[in-house]
């Protein structure tokens, strides 16, 4: 490290991994087994450009559209991907809807499955043990961590992501929305209620 | 494998704890240890299961005691130095001590977009038909490979129905082992609370897995 010097003390404050992975970084990059601007464009691509966002412009869409919901129930794929919301980790996307009977909720209790293309990448919580642990035993009590309190006659369907389909939950459209645009209504969209440990939340209402 | 990443059911963990306006990433490490396994897989020498089985494939006190992304620079390493792509002393080192493995190819920047807006189905065109339809009652098989596999282990023997019909896709459990895809047919399997957590479980509570055929046997075959 001797031509570093002047780096050095830059680099004392960092971790013991920040270190390794620099390491690690540097030394896939001399073997030429990386590009350095595909590393980059791939940070950009999924802290940048790919988010929940992207989620809430099809719920909306669904909420606005009911021809075009009935589409997106029947056939996800497709109409996904002629939206641009196909790709990696979310190449076979089912929608699940809400009902006023029904409350759906997806995990991956096995490792972090989730639909990229749709939400981004997951959040710490989706990823830890509490979550993945209880979704699939309780999770009407996982519901009240986020606020959420379901009647005892909704039904509460847990979807496990253990093999490549990826879901999406169709949260139920709030009332009092009548006439709005679809951008108004994917304003209350929000990444939780898309997987279903959430609600819709209208603006002025704060998340409890 | 009977690991600590297939928590479903267990008990202890605690409430989930959300962070507001969480960031994608929580450290620079992070994002560049996310990137770098993406790219990294690139090179052709395994695949997503081989992947999910070295970040699943350790003692349950080291994957619990790992963060997420942590488990991911170690299993990162893993496979580079099993497949011979980098050593051990490099990684100390910071920089390449020997020559590189010829590999299949690395990913350019030109490729990235294109390569992850595709992504990689794993549905395969078969001849063989589907031995379940929607409706059919099953029992997910008793299976405890020491090896990768996607069923897990809240389901095992437990009874439930076919809900959907996926089309026939890559198993995981012959393509973690270099196997090869051996596509199977994918069903979405749904079990009552009841079915699988006992008589005082909530009855208006039901869960899915999605299962490969190999994974379920016809319930009327099962006693």
């Amino acid at each position: 490290m001797s031509h570093d010097h002047e780096n050095d003390g830059d680099r004392s404050h960092l971790s013991e991994v920040e270190l390794r992975v620099r390491a690690l970084e540097t030394a896939l990059r001399e073997k030429g087994y990386i590009d350095p601007a595909a590393i980059d464009l791939l940070i950009e691509r999924y802290e940048k450009k790919i988010g929940p966002r992207n989620g809430a412009r099809v719920v909306a869409k669904a909420w606005a559209n009911e021809d075009f919901k009935q589409v997106l129930l029947a056939d996800p794929a497709q109409t996904l991907a002629s939206l641009g919301y196909a790709g990696m980790q979310g190449e076979h996307t089912t929608v699940v809807e809400n009902t006023p009977n029904l409350h759906n909720m997806v995990v991956c209790t096995l490792c972090s499955c989730y639909p990229w293309p749709l939400l981004g990448l997951p959040p710490v919580w989706y990823k830890s043990g509490p979550y993945r642990s209880r979704a699939v035993i309780d999770p009407r009590s996982v519901l009240l961590d986020f606020g959420v309190e379901l009647s005892a006659d909704t039904e509460v369907r847990v979807w496990d992501s253990t093999a490549e389909m990826r879901y999406l939950v169709l949260p139920m459209r709030p009332p009092a929305t009548e006439g709005w645009s679809e951008e108004q209504l994917a304003s209350t969209v929000t990444r939780d209620c898309m997987i279903g440990t959430g609600l819709p939340q209208l603006p002025g209402v704060l998340p409890r | 494998m009977n690991g600590a990443h297939d928590m479903g059911g267990v008990h202890g963990f605690g409430p989930v704890v959300p962070e507001a306006d969480e960031p994608t990433f929580h450290a620079d490490w992070e994002r560049r240890t996310f990137a770098l396994a993406l790219a990294a897989g690139r090179a052709g020498q395994w695949n997503l299961d081989m992947m999910r089985f070295a970040f699943e494939n350790r003692s349950p006190s080291d994957y619990l005691s790992k963060s997420y992304y942590e488990r991911w620079l170690a299993g990162l390493e893993t496979m580079l130095k099993e497949r011979g792509l980098i050593t051990e002393d490099e990684i100390k080192a910071g920089r390449s001590l020997g020559e590189p493995k010829k590999v299949d190819g690395i990913l350019h920047h030109g490729n990235v977009e294109a390569i992850f807006a595709r992504g990689r189905p794993t549905e395969r065109p078969t001849s063989v038909t589907a031995r379940y339809r929607i409706g059919d009652r099953v029992q997910a098989r008793n299976i405890n490979p020491s090896t990768h596999t996607r069923l897990p282990r809240y389901v095992r023997g437990r009874h439930g129905v076919i809900e959907r019909v996926n089309g026939c896709h890559v198993f995981p459990d012959s393509n973690a082992l270099g196997q090869g895809e051996n596509p199977q047919w994918l069903y979405t399997v749904r079990f009552t609370a009841r079915d699988l957590w006992g008589p005082d479980a909530d009855q208006m509570f039901k869960v899915s897995v999605d299962a490969w055929e190999p994974y379920l046997e016809p319930a009327d075959q099962a006693h």
